[in-house]
């Protein structure tokens, strides 16, 4: 394990913890370009967020103002209930960056060996190319390592200081399907330690598999925010189909969610934000049978929720 | 519920900052041990100067008094500067080279913050520049022709050292004009052409009236003046000038030039 410097975590009893990221009315301007236009988020310890949103939703900014390499234009940024950059002086905030660059003339030890040595405390260099599943590549330069593995001694390096907040940005940009799934079975592995970790993607089915909450950003503001499910029922809904003949559309569009209503032959399909209070009335009140419910793929939902200006896609 | 204990294994009060901006030995060995893998940093800045240092001092005036040492010991002090400086400009030049690449910005995400990082290559010039001038006296002290008394040596070497810092300002400067890996092949014949104009390869009494006086302008003249001083008693007023002026100059520049490229830390 990486710099435990207690077997037993402290008692949590009747203290709250601060959260590992809150920011509060956030917005950042790069002269007349509004990156971030007002973001409120609070994200607590031990939770894995992503971060989704299409390209310039303002993910990376935000990020870089957890990391405090850029300061607001107005609101406040705290992680863990300190200032950004003094979380990173103490090691508990670290990332893996899309642009942070590695010295090509040094082996992937030694780039660990020097990156753990400027923390006032670090864990062991083997152990964490050992998590990041690098270990057998420790003595390459890292000029000859694929663009997979250089992300993957990213991972190392912060994960060296053992922090409790992870910021991921886009992480898996450029790699292939295969050094993606090693990627994440890296990071989920390491998450099982009840790490924070927030990372942003454009990747839907990452948000999806890989997140408890996912956040959707779309022109810097956060536009929902919830589990996966909950995206998904809250974009678009869902489709309750059921063999019912002459099925009485009529009642079956007042009830409460129910966008529109579909007669194929003897089936019926409703379209809703609230399957669950039509397949309740269409299972007691009427002869209805072989209930099916869909929801929409999260990709619809994503392109519903950050698509041009409204869900206007087909 | 044990996600959320788990979480909690880490206590934000204990954790520490480090002492000294994050600067520590283990980085500063990794710095030298990169320097040393680079085969054009050794051939250059060790056996370019030591080869001249065989060239000269073994002509016939080698032997001549110079001070309170010989004319090969004076020729020993000037190539150690010339390795010396031409090392640390090639550091300096890897500044911007790394800020390119994105390192600093990796940096960032560590307790090492940008002065420090520059420090730290102040010390690496520094250090690099204190191994090239040991060899390069070890290796003309086993040739036996340069004599000075012991202090002497010492002296001349721990001041040249000093004055290596002003190339590292310059190698930073000219990293950040010259983009990329090209800098050092600007730095190379242009520490070798201030070289010759400063009277570092050719003492300044063989140039005649005009080249003197300009000489005297050039960044290389101020500081071997320095260098030598030590084992010539002498150091005029302006070569001193000319040394303290030239690195401020530099140091300028390299700040000027680093304080344009903060778009993106």
């Amino acid at each position: 394990m990486i710099g435990i410097q207690t077997a037993a975590g402290p008692s949590d009893t009747g203290v709250r913890r601060a959260p590992a990221v809150a920011l509060r009315g956030v917005t950042k301007a790069f002269g007349p370009v509004q990156a971030v236009r007002g973001i409120d988020l609070e994200i607590n310890q031990g939770e894995v967020v992503a971060f989704l949103g299409p390209n310039g939703a303002g993910k990376t900014t935000s990020i870089d103002l957890m990391l405090g390499l850029s300061q607001p234009t107005a609101g406040s940024v705290q992680v863990l209930g300190m200032q950004p950059r003094e979380a990173v002086a103490r090691g508990l905030v670290s990332a893996v960056m899309q642009t942070g660059g590695l010295l090509k003339d040094l082996t992937v030890r030694e780039t660990a060996q020097y990156m753990a040595s400027l923390f006032a405390a670090s864990g062991d260099v083997d152990d964490a190319l050992a998590r990041a599943g690098i270990s057998g590549i420790a003595d390459r330069k890292v000029v000859k390592c694929s663009g997979g593995e250089q992300q993957r001694l990213r991972f190392a390096l912060a994960l060296l200081p053992d922090p409790a907040l992870l910021l991921l940005d886009e992480p898996t940009t450029g790699m292939d399907v295969e050094g993606r799934r090693e990627f994440w079975r890296a990071i989920r592995e390491d998450a099982k330690q009840g790490r924070t970790v927030l990372f942003a993607t454009h990747y839907l089915e990452e948000a999806d598999q890989y997140a408890d909450r996912i956040v959707l950003v779309r022109k810097g503001l956060v536009v929902a925010d919830g589990s996966g499910a909950e995206i998904k029922a809250l974009a678009s809904g869902r489709t309750v189909r059921a063999t019912w003949p002459q099925a009485d559309t009529a009642a079956l569009d007042a009830i409460g969610g129910v966008d529109s209503v579909e007669v194929r032959g003897d089936s019926v399909l409703v379209h809703t934000k609230d399957s669950d209070a039509v397949a309740r009335w269409l299972l007691t009140n009427t002869p209805a049978r072989d209930l099916e419910i869909n929801a929409k793929g999260i990709e619809e939902a994503f392109l519903s929720l950050t698509g041009a200006d409204g869900g206007d896609q087909s | 519920m044990s996600a959320v204990s788990q979480s909690l294994r880490i206590d934000p009060t204990t954790r520490k900052v480090p002492p000294f901006g994050g600067i520590n030995p283990t980085l500063l060995a990794i710095e030298v041990r990169r320097m040393l893998r680079n085969r054009r940093t050794v051939v250059f800045a060790l056996l370019f100067p030591v080869g001249m240092y065989f060239i000269f001092a073994n002509q016939s005036y080698g032997d001549q008094l110079v001070g309170s040492g010989n004319v090969a010991a004076y020729i020993l002090v000037n190539m150690a500067l010339y390795g010396a400086a031409l090392t640390a400009a090639s550091i300096g030049s890897m500044v911007a080279m790394e800020r390119a690449q994105g390192w600093s910005r990796q940096l960032r995400l560590t307790p090492l913050n940008p002065a420090a990082y520059i420090v730290v290559k102040a010390l690496v010039a520094l250090l690099m520049g204190g191994i090239v001038i040991a060899l390069v006296n070890v290796i003309a002290a086993s040739q036996g022709r340069a004599q000075m008394p012991t202090d002497v040596w010492v002296e001349c070497a721990v001041v040249t050292v000093v004055c290596t810092l002003t190339f590292a300002a310059l190698g930073v400067f000219i990293g950040y004009v010259v983009p990329g890996e090209n800098a050092m092949q600007i730095l190379g014949p242009g520490l070798a052409a201030l070289s010759f104009l400063g009277g570092v390869f050719i003492p300044l009494t063989q140039y005649g009236e005009v080249m003197r006086q300009v000489a005297y302008w050039t960044p290389m003249y101020g500081v071997s003046e320095v260098a030598r001083s030590p084992l010539t008693h002498e150091l005029p007023w302006y070569a001193l000038v000319n040394a303290v002026a030239w690195f401020a100059v530099f140091v300028a520049g390299a700040a000027w030039r680093m304080s344009k490229d903060t778009a993106r830390v």
